[in-house]
């Protein structure tokens, strides 16, 4: 037979009998100690990567979203401030409006009665001169009267006299 | 052909190759009778390769291993120095029955020293050889190194990266399991084969690579020895067949979507296929391993042949280039070892529902023909 010819192809029944033994004690032991932790901690590495990038994913899409949020907030925000300021400006001038007008009417109501007043005292000093000027002239034709008699020339030197001494006011 | 002076080297290295390969042929043939210092290549590769009951350190230096007998009259345990004198040549050893080495294998011999066959044949050799003790060698590495990563998952956590030796072996592990199990067998059944077909890459990686270095550890040729191969073939064939679901035998027997005749004539055919898949694995690997250590050893023998220093020259750079080649063969053959075996076990677990589906497609065809 070949197999008796040829040492190298016929099969040692020592070794196949170690050989089955050395694989069954590594398929036990390997596969107990070594493979199954191995892989099981890859499995669970990988896992854990898939885990985390779908996170990060998950955490990108949020932060996107919150920043769109944020912008709206933001836009928001900026028109309520210009209207805040429109109002308050709105305001403020009506304020100053109504402050004019307010000052306007009590200026014109001073006037008014600045210059009834000084109507009053005028018509009081006018009719004071009046009389004073009546009271004098009687005291003037009174004394004339009294010097007539004398001298006609001393008598217009007089009246010239008491023309100049009469002073108005 | 100026300008290609490599070529001529490769022509003239390949010619020597010839006659270095003639040589032992023709010794083969007709062996001539030993003469004081000649140099006999058969006899010196084939005895590199096989496997021994000593293990040769160096020098004068070797190891004794144990010898283990079963005979019809129990178990017996000698030191293998016994069946050797000082000249190495083999001498009777007188136990249960008187043994004799012939050709590195114990017999059974009578009073006289002469080979009992028939006796021989009811002994049971199962001997610490050179190749059970590289073995070993074998699996205390795979235990040391494979245990120490483990454990380094469990020191230095899931989530952070691996380091040292783990880092080594991790790569590995997942080439085994992304590139060899998953594609074959298929994600979901892959995990349930991962630690066999792990457990045989990685036995005949560690063998194949201890064979490559020619001293101790190393040395044997264990991964080359057909009976290594056979008993992981055997195993990939029990694994298969165990774990074979009904589409697989239904496809071997009486294949689906054929004439009966056409059947009758397959049956046969893929039944032999089932067992020539583990033996083209078991030869495959065998083969490889052998012819590479053939190979080196036979151009370093082209020092002895031409009796000179000078044939080193180009025996040497050519041993290294071939030892180059042959780590890539050792992770080579292991890869395709596991490869096979998960593309065997992927075919006998595959769920065929191709079938299935075309059976439902027809029966809806048939019913729309109805309908119309």
């Amino acid at each position: 037979m070949f197999l008796e010819i040829n040492p190298l192809v016929l099969p040692d029944i020592g070794l196949v009998f170690w050989n089955t033994i050395a694989f069954l004690v590594l398929l036990i032991v390997l596969g107990k100690f070594a493979w199954k932790p191995i892989l099981k901690a890859i499995h669970d590495r990988e896992s854990g990567i898939e885990d985390a990038l779908k996170k990060a994913d998950k955490m990108k899409a949020e932060i996107a979203a919150m920043q769109n949020e944020n912008e709206a907030l933001l836009a928001k925000a900026r028109e309520e401030r210009a209207t805040l300021i429109k109002e308050a400006k709105e305001a403020s001038e009506k304020m100053v409006a109504e402050a004019k007008d307010k000052a306007k009417s009590e200026y014109d109501r001073i006037v008014a009665d600045a210059q009834a007043a000084i109507t009053q005292q005028k018509n009081a000093a006018i009719t004071e001169v009046k009389n004073q000027v009546g009271s004098l002239v009687v005291e003037v034709a009174e004394k004339v009267l009294r010097r007539e008699l004398s001298n006609k020339a001393d008598q217009e030197k007089y009246i010239k006299e008491l023309a100049d001494g009469v002073k108005l006011n | 052909m100026r300008c290609n002076p490599f070529k001529s080297i490769l022509v003239a290295t390949f010619s020597l190759f010839a006659m270095a390969f003639s040589a032992p042929l023709f010794a083969n043939e007709s062996p001539a009778p030993k003469e004081e210092g000649s140099f006999n290549v058969t006899e010196t590769i084939l005895e590199h390769i096989k496997d021994d009951h000593s293990w040769h350190l160096w020098g004068h230096v070797s190891v004794h291993l144990p010898v283990i007998l079963k005979t019809s009259k129990g178990f017996e345990t000698f030191s293998s120095e016994k069946l050797v004198d000082e000249h190495h040549e083999p001498v009777v050893y007188k136990g249960n029955f008187d043994y004799k080495l012939f050709e590195g294998k114990i017999k059974i011999v009578d009073a006289q020293g002469n080979l009992d066959k028939v006796a021989s044949q009811q002994l049971w050799d199962l001997s610490i050889t050179k190749n059970v003790a590289s073995l070993f060698v074998s699996v205390l590495i795979l235990l040391f190194v494979l245990l120490i990563s483990a454990a380094a998952y469990k020191t230095t956590g899931v989530t952070s990266a691996p380091k040292g030796l783990q880092s080594f072996m991790e790569p590995i592990i997942l080439f085994v399991r992304d590139e060899v199990a998953v594609p074959n067998i298929g994600a979901k059944k892959a995990g349930k084969y991962m630690p066999f077909l792990l457990t045989i890459f990685f036995l005949i990686l560690t063998n194949n690579f201890l064979g490559l270095i020619p001293f101790f550890p190393g040395g044997a040729n264990v991964s080359g020895n057909i009976a290594f191969t056979m008993t992981l073939a055997v195993c990939v064939f029990i694994v298969v067949n165990l774990s074979a679901n009904k589409s697989y035998w239904e496809h071997i027997f009486w294949m689906p979507g054929m004439h009966w005749s056409m059947k009758l004539f397959l049956a046969p055919i893929e039944l032999i296929g089932v067992f020539t898949k583990p033996i083209s694995l078991m030869i495959r690997l065998f083969a490889n391993i052998t012819a590479g250590h053939i190979l080196v050893l036979s151009l370093i023998c082209l020092i002895f042949i031409f009796k000179t220093v000078f044939a080193s020259a180009i025996a040497v750079p050519f041993a290294v280039f071939i030892g180059m080649i042959e780590l890539l063969v050792a992770f080579l053959q292991a890869f395709i070892f596991t490869m096979l075996a998960a593309m065997y076990i992927g075919m006998a677990t595959e769920e065929h529902h191709h079938d299935v589906h075309e059976a439902h497609d027809a029966h809806g065809e048939h019913k729309d023909l109805a309908h119309h």
